[in-house]
This record gives C-alpha cells, sequence and structure tokens, in this order.
C-alpha cells in the first residue's frame, strides 16, 4: 500500500504543477517565453523518466536514449507530414503518438537483441553506437512523397525522381520541415501521465520485482527461474518506447528539426542522463522533477547573457554534491534529524 | 516519508521559484494564451502582444548565436544591428522615433531560437532581424506567423525561411545562389568540366549545391564528381580532390564556409592539381584564416554580396565604425544585418509606422512597404524586395588577386 501511496503522490505533483501553470497562464502571468518552453520541458522529463527506467529499474546504463527519441521523432513526423491534409489535428497527433511509439518500440526491441548479451560498461558503449548509427542513417536518408508513392533514395534529392506535386519528407542531413504544431502543454502532460502510469504500474508489477532482481543480482535471480533475457528486453523496449514519446512531443512542437547531434547525439543522451542522476537513480519522481528544473534553469538565467551557461554548470555540481557526496548526506541527515527532534518536542 | 518531504520541498521551491520568475517576467506581457497552443488562438496572442509596446520607441530585436561554434555569425549580426541603430538614433530617429536594439542568444538550436524569440516578444519587440541561421529562422517564422509579427532575416537563406507572407530577407536564398553560380559559370566560359565538393549535413551547402547541379545541367556544363563530406569529417578532402582530378575538372566548385575551403586549397595544392576554384558568399573570410598561405588562394572567384575592401563610401564607413567599435573586420553578416536595420527604416518611413501601433498592424503595413522601397545597401546597390520575400539584387562575382578581393568583371 505504502508504494501505491508513494506513486498517487507522483501523479498528484504533476496535475498540481500543471494546474498551477494552466491557471497562471489563464490570469496572463506567464511571460510567452516560459510558455514557449513549458512542452520541451515536459518531453525532456518523459525521456528522463524512460531512462531512468532504463538505468534505475533494469540497471543497464544506456547512452543511446537520445537516439530512440530521434526515432520516435521522425516516424511520428512523417506520418503527420503525409496526413497533414487529410486528418483533423487531434486524430492526427493521437494516430501519430501511436505510430510513433509503436515504431520505436520496434526499433528498441530489435536493438535490444544483441545490446542485452551485454553488461555494464560495455552495453553503454553500444548503445551510444547505435544512437550515432540512428542519428547518421536518418542524416543520410532522403524520403519523398508523391502520387506513385514512397521514395527512397541515399544520394540526394534529384535522384528521387519525385512529381512536381510531390513533397519532400526527409531532405537528408537538413532534416524535416513543415511539421504541423499539434503538441500543446496539456497534451504533453497527459503523454507525462501515461508514461508515469506505465513505468510506475511496472515497476510494482510482478515483472518490474523480477526485473530489478536482475538488477540487484543477476545470478541469483537467474538460480530462481527469472528469465534474465526475456525481463531485459522488456524493460528496454518499454524503455524505449517511452522515449518514442518524448520524440513524438519534440517533432511536433517545432516546424523544423535536423538529426544532428545537438538535438539527438549522445550529448543530449548525456544531458538526459544528468537528469536522471541528479534527480536520483531509481528515483521515478526524482527525475520528473530534476528534468523541469533543469531544464528551466539555463533559459531563466538568460539574464545574466554570458556567465548562464557557467552558472548552470556550477549548479549542478553544487546539486550533485549537496544531493549525493556522502558527508553531505550525513549532514543533511543530522538537521533533519534535529528539525524532527524539535518537531516531536513542539 | 522522509524521502518524501525532501523532494516536495525541493518541488515545492522550485514552483515557488518559477512563479516568482514568472511574476517578474510578466510586467512588460498580457498574453493570455499559449504559444504552445493551436494556432487558433493566433489572434488573441497579437492583441495581447500590442500592449506591451512602450508607445515613445521602436523595439528591434536580434537573434542569432552568440555562444559556441557559430558565435561568429550572431556577434555579427547583433553588431551590425548596433551600429545601424546607433546611426539611426543619432541622425533622428526612424521616423522621428528612436530605436532599442536586443540581442539574444540561441547557441545555433532551433528550440532554443524560439525561447530567444518568446523572450524579445516579452520585451516588447516589434520588429526581428533574425534569426540569423536558416533553421533557427525556420522554425522562429512558425511562431512570427502566428504572432503575425514583422520578421526580416539577415541571412537566413534556406527555401523555406520565406514560406510565410510576414518573413523577408536580405541575403540570396540558397536556390538563388546555387542558380546564379551555375549561369555565372557557363556565361563567362570559365569551364566545362566541373567538380563539385560539398557538405552533406549543412543545409546551406545542399540547398546550394542541388540548385546548382539542376541548373548545370540546363546550361550545357558537364559535372564530372560531386563528392560530399559531413561536419564529423572534414579535415581530409585528398579523395575528393582526387575524383574531380581524375574527371579532369577543370574547375572545382566549393558551396561551403572558408575553413574547410581553406584546408581543400592546401590539399590540391600538395597534389599539384590546379584547376579555378569557385565559391559562393560562405567563401567570404578565406583571406583570414590563421596560417593560410594567401598565395593559394590566387585566381578563386566567389560570389558574395559583401566585401569588406570595397571602395565605396557606404562600406568603407561601415568597415571603419566596426572596426572602431569591435576591432574586428565585418563579414557578410554583418553587412546583412546592417542592411535589415536599413530595410526596416526605409519601410517604417514609407508606411508612416509609428510605435503605439500593434505589432499585427505593423507587420501588415510593413508586408506592404517591404515590397515598395528601394535600398542602397552594403550588400547591393537598388535593392527591392517581392512579396513573396525574396530581396532581388545582383550576385557580385569577385576574384581574388594579390591577397584582396577585385570585382571579376
Amino acid at each position: 500500500m505504502k508504494t501505491k501511496k508513494q506513486d498517487y503522490i507522483t501523479y498528484a505533483v504533476v496535475i498540481a504543477a500543471w494546474a498551477v501553470i494552466e491557471i497562471l497562464m489563464k490570469m496572463g502571468l506567464l511571460s510567452s517565453h516560459l510558455q514557449g518552453l513549458l512542452v520541451p520541458m515536459v518531453y525532456y522529463a518523459i525521456a528522463a523518466v524512460a531512462l531512468n527506467l532504463c538505468v534505475g529499474i533494469l540497471g543497464e546504463l544506456s547512452l543511446g536514449h537520445a537516439g530512440f527519441m530521434c526515432i520516435g521523432a521522425f516516424s511520428s513526423a512523417i506520418f503527420s507530414l503525409m496526413t497533414e491534409d487529410v486528418l483533423p489535428g487531434g486524430l492526427r497527433f493521437f494516430l501519430a503518438f501511436l505510430i510513433g511509439t509503436a515504431v520505436t518500440a520496434l526499433f528498441g526491441f530489435l536493438i535490444g537483441i544483441p545490446v542485452l548479451r551485454l553488461n555494464g560498461d560495455y552495453l553503454a558503449i553500444v548503445t551510444l553506437a547505435f544512437g550515432e548509427i540512428i542519428k547518421n542513417i536518418l542524416n543520410a536518408v532522403y524520403l519523398g512523397v508523391d502520387e506513385k508513392g514512397l521514395h527512397i533514395s541515399l544520394q540526394n534529392q534529384m535522384a528521387l525522381g519525385l512529381s512536381p506535386n510531390g513533397k519532400m519528407l526527409i531532405s537528408g542531413a537538413m532534416g524535416m520541415t513543415g511539421m504541423p504544431h499539434d503538441s500543446n502543454f496539456t497534451l504533453s502532460v497527459v503523454i507525462l501521465l501515461v508514461a508515469l502510469f506505465i513505468t510506475l504500474n511496472l515497476i510494482r508489477s510482478k515483472h518490474g520485482r523480477a526485473i530489478m532482481s536482475i538488477r540487484d543480482n543477476r545470478i541469483a535471480a537467474q538460480s530462481i527461474g527469472v528469465n534474465v533475457v526475456r525481463y531485459k528486453m522488456m524493460a528496454f523496449t518499454i524503455s524505449a518506447a517511452l522515449a518514442g514519446m518524448a520524440g513524438v512531443l519534440f517533432s511536433h512542437n517545432i516546424a523544423t528539426m535536423q538529426a544532428t547531434s545537438q538535438y539527438f547525439g549522445y550529448n543530449v543522451s548525456i544531458l538526459i542522463l544528468v537528469y536522471v542522476v541528479l534527480g536520483g537513480i531509481g528515483n521515478i519522481r526524482g527525475s520528473v522533477i530534476a528534468a523541469a528544473v533543469l531544464y528551466m534553469l539555463p533559459e531563466l538565467l538568460r539574464g545574466l547573457n554570458k556567465y548562464r551557461m557557467l552558472i548552470y554548470s556550477i549548479v549542478l555540481i553544487v546539486v550533485m554534491i549537496v544531493n549525493w557526496a556522502p558527508a553531505a548526506i550525513e549532514k543533511r541527515e543530522k538537521i533533519m534529524a534535529k528539525l524532527r527532534g524539535k518537531k516531536e518536542e513542539a | 516519508m522522509k524521502k518524501f518531504k525532501r523532494v516536495m520541498g525541493a518541488a515545492m521551491a522550485s514552483m515557488m521559484a518559477a512563479t516568482l520568475m514568472a511574476g517578474c517576467a510578466s510586467g512588460s506581457s498580457s498574453t493570455s494564451s499559449s504559444t504552445a497552443a493551436s494556432s487558433s488562438d493566433a489572434t488573441a496572442s497579437t492583441e495581447s502582444g500590442s500592449s506591451s509596446a512602450s508607445g515613445s520607441t521602436f523595439k528591434i530585436g536580434t537573434i542569432g548565436p552568440l555562444t559556441g561554434s557559430a558565435a561568429a555569425y550572431g556577434q555579427a549580426v547583433a553588431n551590425a544591428a548596433q551600429i545601424a541603430v546607433d546611426e539611426i538614433n543619432k541622425n533622428g530617429g526612424m521616423n522621428g522615433y528612436q530605436v532599442e536594439l536586443k540581442n539574444e542568444d540561441d547557441e545555433l538550436d532551433s528550440q532554443k531560437s524560439v525561447n530567444a524569440y518568446n523572450t524579445l516578444k516579452d520585451w516588447g519587440m516589434q520588429f526581428l532581424d533574425g534569426s540569423t541561421t536558416s533553421a533557427c529562422s525556420i522554425a522562429v517564422s512558425e511562431y512570427t506567423k502566428q504572432d503575425n509579427m514583422f520578421q526580416l532575416t539577415p541571412s537566413g537563406s534556406a527555401a523555406d525561411c520565406t514560406k510565410y507572407d510576414n518573413v523577408f530577407r536580405v541575403c540570396f536564398s540558397d536556390p538563388a545562389q546555387g542558380t546564379a553560380a551555375a549561369k555565372y559559370i557557363s556565361e563567362h566560359k570559365l569551364a566545362t568540366k566541373i567538380g563539385i565538393i560539398y557538405d552533406s549535413s549543412d543545409v546551406y551547402s545542399s540547398g546550394i549545391y542541388q540548385n546548382f547541379v539542376t541548373e548545370a545541367g540546363n546550361d550545357g556544363l558537364t559535372i564530372v564528381s560531386q563528392e560530399a563530406f559531413t561536419a564529423d569529417n572534414k579535415t581530409d578532402f585528398s579523395v575528393q580532390l582526387q575524383k574531380a582530378k581524375d574527371g579532369g575538372a577543370d574547375l572545382v566548385f566549393l558551396p561551403i564556409y572558408y575553413t574547410e575551403a581553406s584546408l581543400i586549397l592546401q590539399q590540391a595544392n600538395q597534389m599539384g592539381y590546379k584547376p579555378t576554384f569557385f565559391g559562393c558568399d560562405g567563401l567570404d573570410g578565406i583571406l583570414t584564416v590563421d596560417n593560410f598561405d594567401k598565395s593559394l588562394a590566387e585566381g578563386t572567384m566567389l560570389l558574395t554580396p559583401f566585401a569588406a575592401d570595397a571602395k565605396d563610401d557606404l562600406t568603407q564607413n561601415f568597415v571603419k565604425s566596426y572596426k572602431d567599435k569591435y576591432n574586428d573586420t565585418p563579414n557578410q553578416f554583418a553587412a546583412d544585418s546592417y542592411d535589415a536595420i536599413y530595410a526596416i527604416k526605409a519601410a517604417v518611413e514609407k508606411e508612416n509606422i509609428t510605435p503605439d501601433m500593434s505589432v499585427s498592424d505593423i507587420c501588415d503595413k510593413m508586408e506592404k512597404g517591404m515590397t515598395e522601397i528601394t535600398l542602397d545597401g552594403l550588400t547591393s546597390q537598388d535593392m527591392t524586395w517581392e512579396a513573396s520575400g525574396e530581396p532581388n539584387k545582383e550576385p557580385k562575382a569577385v576574384v581574388i588577386k594579390d591577397g584582396a578581393y577585385v570585382s571579376a568583371e
């Protein structure tokens, strides 16, 4: 029962944050700068939840989650671009969301087959490589559509032989442009809740306990009959699918995207990992909060101009030390104990 | 429970902080609809945007990469805009009103560019001189269209940058540059066999390349090799050069930036391969590369709208004030941005726009005004604009002679 209560608190925090922001928006107290940050903040939170499932619950370090975001973003954007004139906005986004998630799950599964044969550092390096492969393939592909159907080429746009009223979907390294702006803050929060619901319920289920037993001691888990490969695949695939959801939001929030390293490279994977580590490995709620705060921080520091990235880095170091250095934890617990003592006296 | 308290505490604190920030930032804005919401809300947000205009000054914003690998471009745009604004303010302002300028950083990231745009909107911006780079400019144009904000990108050259009515540009579009380059080569009979080396990971380079190839076919030019490189692999060009050499190319077209071009020239020299090199405005700056033997660039031709050593008064004055103020030689981005500010000034005065008008009204008038003005700027004489947002100007070809740009005509 206690874990269940914890889950509800997580949902409540998200819904409360959504309500506060919605009210502020309705009252006109939120600057348009902040409003523009809301959707990215939520999709990074979803990505952090996804990665936490892989790192914190499965116990395997993945550095390829930006690659999964990339797949989700591109597959759903291709669908949305193709059906832009056919389907109404809401339905189109819903289908794009399902497609983006499903395609990413498929890729997560396929990549998982070779990758999950490895453990620890080796696995991390291989996921890193896969993330880069995804990015590089998308950088080389030219995809267009006309009345005859899809055309694909690895050479250049001219080799597609599109008819004049055809439409370019992916222009190689130039990426995609003209995606409909279908996402909004409320929708993203709904998707975040879906992602949280899936993750938290998985953790609490029989499967979740099996996954965590693999994390804690693989040999012991195997000895009591836990199918290690199956559960690893399950967690990894779900984690990839969740990252795909974040990608869907990404591509429907901005009109142009390229599969370059600044959006989908390993530094983005590491950025998401920073959110996970700062929020607490295995602590899903922490990931959401850390992602939200750390995404907002550099933007809110805009006023400091040239120094803002420096200050952001310093904040990262300070938070890391305060949260996780053994001496700091000890000190903090002493203070907490004192506070509690005072409370009881009163 | 202890853990929960800690997390809850952090959440509450951060929420409070966010609220505070929001409170501060809202001073100048009464926007009531979410920018993330669907475009049906567009009218609501434009109406409220107008109330943030202060009424006595014009507010112009620039967006560009002020930090990071492309910082030189964004800084050039911001610096040149500052020079133009200072000049305008000293000479009585725009249509009699003073002008304020604010520069925001986008780190060459389209999402951050949108964030920067929203920041400027909160500040009360009425005209946007940005974004500096193509992809960022496209991303921002989705939002300026929603808000009906006038956008004039100094250097966003990709075709899609000006797909909306409210967006204009100062530079040539990539397609126009590719076509112009091919036409120039065939008209002046510079070569018949052409090799191309381009950057397939760059929008600018690929855009020019595609249109060059299309136009070259029409003009009877033979392309004997077309080799790509990417941002991750741009130090060794011997393979690409060898292919051009084997194909017998007597001209190598380089629709790329100058850093890579300087390496290509060095490596071609080592191979003993001496074709004519022909580039676009990205080659502007090749003479400033450190440790580059300028004699290698002799005879290299480029199409560029701006050369800092041009002899006309406008260019010389601009270069002088830029050097005095920023201790640097302005590049083409700076020139584009300078012209952008003066184009805004010309259109404002043509349509008699005043700062107390709403952002949306200003934009409607500017769309009309831009097509009616003729500007003698740094990047071209007699520039005019189409309603589609494209400038009409003549590409200038320059050739490098004795370590300096000389007109090729």
